[in-house]
């Protein structure tokens, strides 16, 4: 039963980390039906910016919740710039231009951004000190689940609540609701969509930010190349719940999550990878508008 | 005047859609363009909305009052900033967002708290959502579908959604509507309820009124001027009862020269 609960946190904790990644491509799909292959980097980008910061820190001598709040924050911020000024050089200018245009810019920030990294930085993996402290109320499953998990789960919650509201009940989510239903009649009702379609390129950032530092200080290590793989999953965990759905994309983030956490627990760890796959042929070949999504509708 | 358009025309590729077209309308006119299907009506309405950049030519419009605006290559959402509001052909309501939500979208371009605002949300933050809450409800009491305010969009009955369209066309302030074929789909009672209530409009909230429309009943008992254009040109202007009585338009419709 412990072995059991191990990996369902396990599979929580991943779940978590996929979620506030895939809320980065459902949003923008959502608005603007574009794949951001870029959006890996930017959560790269945001553990380097993270590990920079929580170096010169703990040289200044912080304590390691200070230092994680700090270095979260500011990667964040940073982030989110990345991600603007990716919109405006890579997609704005195509976007009135067919999707496989976008698709291939894309692709190209994608790789851009890796290999600016690996230039900048380097390409061996770097230690990531463990910023997320233990608190000890949270040890609730002794050596099969670290207080650490819990705390990227219950981070994640929050940021989830808070983006709900911000969508439901704020001026710019209703902006962001119109803009992805209709975008010329929101324009046309004297919405900005260029403002909105910043304003989630922002969000979607700092999200996937945030994953990529609580993730590294987890795992331990980072390199210029860890945005590809999770990036990827990510993708599969939006499109698993529906692409453009946002309770979508966490529930798909939480599928994903448990599927490779048992089924690398139970089976082999050797093929985690391929579970995550198998399970996008499957819901590709089954139910292509995914768990929560809406079935295309082709407008007239 | 309130909308002064001059040279219009707007090539697609080979084919010119909208050929030299002027047109003006004066505070509180109610005027139609009509024409043959294909004339490049909708084409005109979306020059002049700035959905697409005339080829060659001038919009202007002005507020009452105010200094006229050369509109010509501004985006959309400026525009209609500027005060000019349209509503579409085809219903193109926010399908999954409330009625009210539907209005509350059309108010924002008259608000001030930004982003910053909408974040922190201070008093005056509050205090404005609150008003649009308010103006938004006036909105739908304006074109009577109050009781549906918290209903979804797309499960309106069609006339409703036609209004709803409306009410959030008038969510921007404009002092100039355009109305893209309200009565399409509509039985004769609805569309005698829509005629009442584009005369209320007018009186009550001082809007000019440029309409296309095919139902030729509701043209003539509603309009005081009309264009008809034809393959991309203006063939005649006038009243209603010098338009119907001209031969070109007569030909246009008809196809024959029957006057002959």
């Amino acid at each position: 039963m412990n072995y059991f609960l191990g990996l369902f946190v396990s599979g929580l904790t991943r779940g978590s980390i996929y979620a506030l990644l895939a809320l980065g491509y459902t949003m923008v799909y959502g608005i603007i039906e574009l794949i951001n292959f870029a959006h890996g980097e930017i959560y790269m980008i945001g553990a380097f910016t993270a590990l920079i910061l929580a170096s010169v820190l703990s040289i200044a001598g912080l304590d390691a919740l200070s230092i994680l709040v700090i270095a979260s924050l500011v990667a964040m911020i940073y982030s989110a710039a990345y991600g603007y000024t990716m919109e405006k050089i890579a997609y704005k200018p195509v976007r009135h231009s067919q999707r496989l245009s976008a698709l291939i810019s894309a692709i190209g920030m994608s790789l851009f951004l890796q290999n600016y990294v690996r230039l900048a930085q380097t390409s061996n993996f770097l230690p990531f000190p463990a910023l997320i402290p233990r608190f000890t109320f949270l040890d609730l499953l002794p050596f099969r689940a670290s207080s650490a998990q819990f705390v990227i789960f219950v981070t994640t919650a929050v940021v989830m609540i808070l983006l709900t509201f911000l969508i439901k009940f704020t001026r710019i989510g209703k902006s962001m609701r119109a803009a992805s239903q209709d975008k010329t009649m929101a324009m046309l009702l004297g919405v900005n969509v260029n403002r909105v379609i910043s304003v989630t390129f922002l969000i979607g950032s700092a999200t996937a930010a945030l994953g990529g530092v609580l993730i590294s200080s987890f795992t331990g290590q980072i390199n210029f190349f860890i945005g590809f793989m999770a990036g990827i999953k990510a993708f599969v965990a939006a499109v698993l719940g529906g692409i453009g759905s946002i309770p979508g994309a966490v529930l798909g983030s939480f599928v994903l999550g448990w599927t490779e956490s048992f089924g690398a627990g139970y089976i082999s760890s050797d093929y985690e990878d391929v579970f995550a796959f198998a399970i996008l042929v499957l819901i590709l070949i089954f139910k292509p508008s995914g768990l929560l999504g809406r079935p295309e509708n082709k407008k007239v | 005047m309130v909308l002064d358009v001059r040279a219009l025309t707007m090539d697609f590729g080979g084919l010119r859609a909208v050929d030299h077209v002027d047109l003006q309308i004066s505070q509180g006119e109610i005027v139609a363009l009509i024409g043959p299907n294909g004339a490049g009506k909708t084409t005109f309405f979306n020059c002049v909305t700035g959905m697409y950049t005339p080829t060659t030519g001038t919009v202007t419009i002005a507020r009452p009052g105010s200094e006229p605006h050369n509109i010509t290559r501004m985006r959309p959402h400026l525009i209609t900033a500027q005060g000019l509001a349209r509503t579409f052909q085809n219903i193109r309501l926010f399908p999954e967002m409330t009625v009210l939500e539907n209005v509350m979208i059309g108010r924002d371009c008259r608000l001030s708290a930004g982003i910053v605002g909408a974040i922190l949300r201070n008093r005056k933050t509050l205090e404005e959502e609150e008003q649009v809450v308010l103006d938004s409800f006036r909105m739908l009491e304006i074109v009577g579908i109050g009781k549906w305010a918290n209903e979804t969009a797309k499960n309106l009955p069609y006339g409703a959604q036609r209004r709803l369209e409306i009410a959030r066309a008038l969510a921007t302030e404009p002092f100039l509507l355009l109305l893209d074929e309200p009565a399409a789909g509509m039985n004769p009672q609805e569309t005698r309820d829509l005629v009442a209530l584009i005369r209320r409009l007018r009186f009550d909230h001082h809007l000019s009124i440029f309409l296309i429309e095919h139902d030729m009943s509701l043209v003539m008992t509603l309009s005081e001027r009309i264009y008809v254009m034809d393959y991309g040109k203006l063939i005649a202007v006038g009243e209603p009862a010098e338009v119907r009585r001209d031969p070109a338009v007569i030909k246009a419709y008809l196809g024959e020269d029957v006057s002959a």
